[in-house]
């Protein structure tokens, strides 16, 4: 039996699929260009998911520490909008075995406008001490300005507001001279400006809130979960903390969806596709096994050949989310990444193949002695 | 040389069984085609399944081979039964039963690629071994053209060539003539004939029609499941 066994029929692969591809090109451009277009709504709903992310949270995740402490009533979650946290909180914090830095930052949203015009946008104001401990280079707070009468403005702010490093802008009624002018940095749409605590306060208290810090940034490790109770407050991670934006939850939780669900019918129209054209070539499949072909080869033929469709029509679609999405990206918060390009991508290819996989129990079930007899 | 050696085959009919291959004993000689007929529903295409390894028999034994080189097909595991169909067994259908997404030269060259590694030298012996085969049926000025493109008889003359590629020790074939005129269902059968002795190869061939029988060298009658001659296999014309 040994001449029997010595064929390995790996030289089968592909053989076969690469001229089914040729041959019935209109069935495989048609399921290729379905899946680029698949690739293209999905790219395009992950860039602008990237860009509506970047514009809603791009400066809290520059917040320093292990952990971002937030006001938790008994009655209500956690938010950045309405979070207010006294000295008695800060200082509670402080002292708590296994914290060794506390940051007080307060944020508030407010307009401000170039000096001398009525021209106003909506800005996000931080107020970050100058003097916060264990913070390396951050863009965020490199744009803490020395002074109550200046502030330092992302980049965002800067072109909105049509100002540059010298010139004086005016925020709820004071005037603050722009000495940086840094990083595009974003909170819940509108883009940010740093000022002093005080100055923070000032403005905090002129726009109807508390003046007092809205998150404290924290480094250690504490018994989180044991303190926060005890003061009114919850620690989250920054990444959990996100939650506590109403704006980011509600947009991200949508067209995540929206993009899971495209994931879903990617698999589901491949896996359809696949199925169907291994059932119309199941009399193939039982002639090749009866001619010698072992299973494991027609498997390997018939996921190369989904892997072909799919890496060609995700290629085109990626193509297309790239020229396009530079396009967007003039006029709409959108991102072009790895993360909202190649990552999605990644998974189509995954799931499709998980789709035409399904399809390969016709492959694995065909029995070659139905080629005996059979009249096709 | 391949000899069944008191098969019986039995398929499940309710609570019961039928027998469709009933302790049949046949040898088919290296260079001689051994023809096998018989009414419909006799049994003739279950003794060609159980020789070609697509099914395996309640007993008896399917050797093939010569001298040392003999074994029992019959006990063979499945995953060396492909490999024997794909190393020294040759299969004609029916019907021609080629892919329609290949040319004429590729249905050869995958059963070639079923047959081989991936070494160049062993591929170039395979390549001359398809322009060889495809000459030897006429068909070289074809060789590009996909099944649709060419005649019934045509596509037989392929499937002929595509089950001796490999070189195969047996060759199995299963009414060739059956979608043929009487013209072409003739050359089909020299066809077979002529590359049988050619080749050495022991060729077992299923047929219902006995205008051709001038070109089998055996013949053997199958009704219910059983050989009705006492001695197995007949002479049926002497060449």
């Amino acid at each position: 039996m040994a001449r029997a066994k010595c064929a390995s029929g790996k030289a089968f692969i592909m053989f076969v699929a690469w001229r089914e591809l040729r041959f019935a090109r209109g069935r495989f451009l048609l399921i290729g260009a379905v899946v680029a277009l698949i690739t293209l709504l999905v790219g395009f709903l992950s860039g602008l998911t990237g860009g509506l992310a970047a514009q809603n949270i791009s400066s809290v995740l520059q917040l320093p520490g292990d952990r971002l402490v937030l006001q938790q009533s008994e009655d209500s979650d956690a938010s950045f909008a309405t979070s207010s946290l006294d000295d008695d909180t800060l200082q509670a914090w402080e002292q708590a075995d296994g914290v060794e830095s506390v940051t007080p930052v307060g944020i508030a949203q407010s307009r401000a406008a170039a000096s001398g015009t009525d021209d106003r946008i909506g800005v996000a104001l931080y107020g970050l001490p100058q003097d916060a401990s264990g913070i390396g280079s951050n863009p965020l707070f490199d744009l803490t300005p020395t002074h109550d009468g200046e502030v330092g403005l992302s980049s965002g702010a800067a072109e909105d507001l049509g100002v540059a490093v010298g010139d004086t802008i005016s925020i709820t009624g004071n005037d603050f001279t722009v000495t940086m002018v840094g990083e595009d940095l974003w909170y819940s749409h509108t883009p940010v400006i740093v000022m002093t605590p005080d100055a923070w306060s000032e403005a905090s208290t002129r726009v109807g809130g508390t003046g007092e810090a809205t998150v404290l940034a924290i480094t250690g490790d504490a018994d989180w979960e044991a303190i926060g109770p005890g003061t009114g407050t919850v620690a989250e991670t920054p990444l959990s903390s996100l939650t506590a934006l109403e704006a980011f939850q509600s947009e991200i939780g949508s067209l995540g969806l929206m993009i899971v669900m495209l994931f879903g019918i990617s698999a589901l129209v491949v896996g359809a596709f696949f199925t169907v054209w291994t059932m119309q070539r199941a009399g193939d499949i039982a002639v090749l096994k009866a001619l010698g072909a072992t299973t494991g080869s027609l498997v390997r033929d018939s996921l190369g050949q989904a892997l072909i469709v799919l890496t060609a029509g995700i290629s085109v679609g990626l193509a297309a989310v790239a020229g396009l999405g530079s396009l967007a990206g003039q006029a709409l918060p959108f991102v072009v990444s790895p993360l909202t390009t190649l990552a999605p991508a990644v998974v189509m290819a995954v799931l499709g193949l998980a789709g035409a996989a399904f399809a390969l129990r016709s492959v694995t079930k065909a029995d070659p002695l139905t080629a005996l007899g059979s009249n096709r | 040389m391949i000899e069944l050696q008191n098969i019986t085959l039995t398929f499940p009919d309710g609570d019961n069984r039928i027998t469709a291959v009933d302790h049949i004993t046949l040898r088919g000689g290296n260079g001689t085609v051994t023809g096998i007929t018989g009414p419909s529903g006799s049994g003739k295409s279950s003794i060609l399944a159980v020789a070609a390894t697509l099914i395996r028999p309640d007993s008896g034994g399917v050797l093939i081979g010569n001298d040392s080189d003999t074994i029992d097909a019959a006990q063979l595991s499945k995953s060396d039964a492909t490999a024997l169909r794909r190393e020294r067994i040759g299969i004609v259908f029916q019907q021609s039963n080629l892919l329609p997404a290949l040319t004429a030269r590729e249905q050869l060259q995958v059963m070639a690629r079923l047959g081989g590694g991936t070494k160049r030298t062993r591929k170039a012996k395979i390549d001359a071994r398809v322009e060889e085969l495809l000459d030897a049926v006429g068909l070289t000025e074809h060789a590009g053209k996909r099944p649709h493109q060419l005649s019934g008889g045509q596509r037989q003359r392929i499937a002929i060539a595509r089950g001796l590629v490999h070189e195969p020790e047996v060759l199995l074939v299963d009414e060739p003539t059956s979608a043929l005129d009487q013209e072409r269902g003739a050359e089909i059968m020299q066809l077979i004939a002529r590359l049988t002795r050619e080749r050495g190869t022991a060729t077992l061939l299923v047929t219902h029609d006995l205008v051709h029988r001038d070109v089998l060298d055996d013949l053997v009658t199958v009704i219910d499941g059983r050989i009705t001659a006492p001695d197995a296999a007949v002479p049926a014309h002497t060449h």
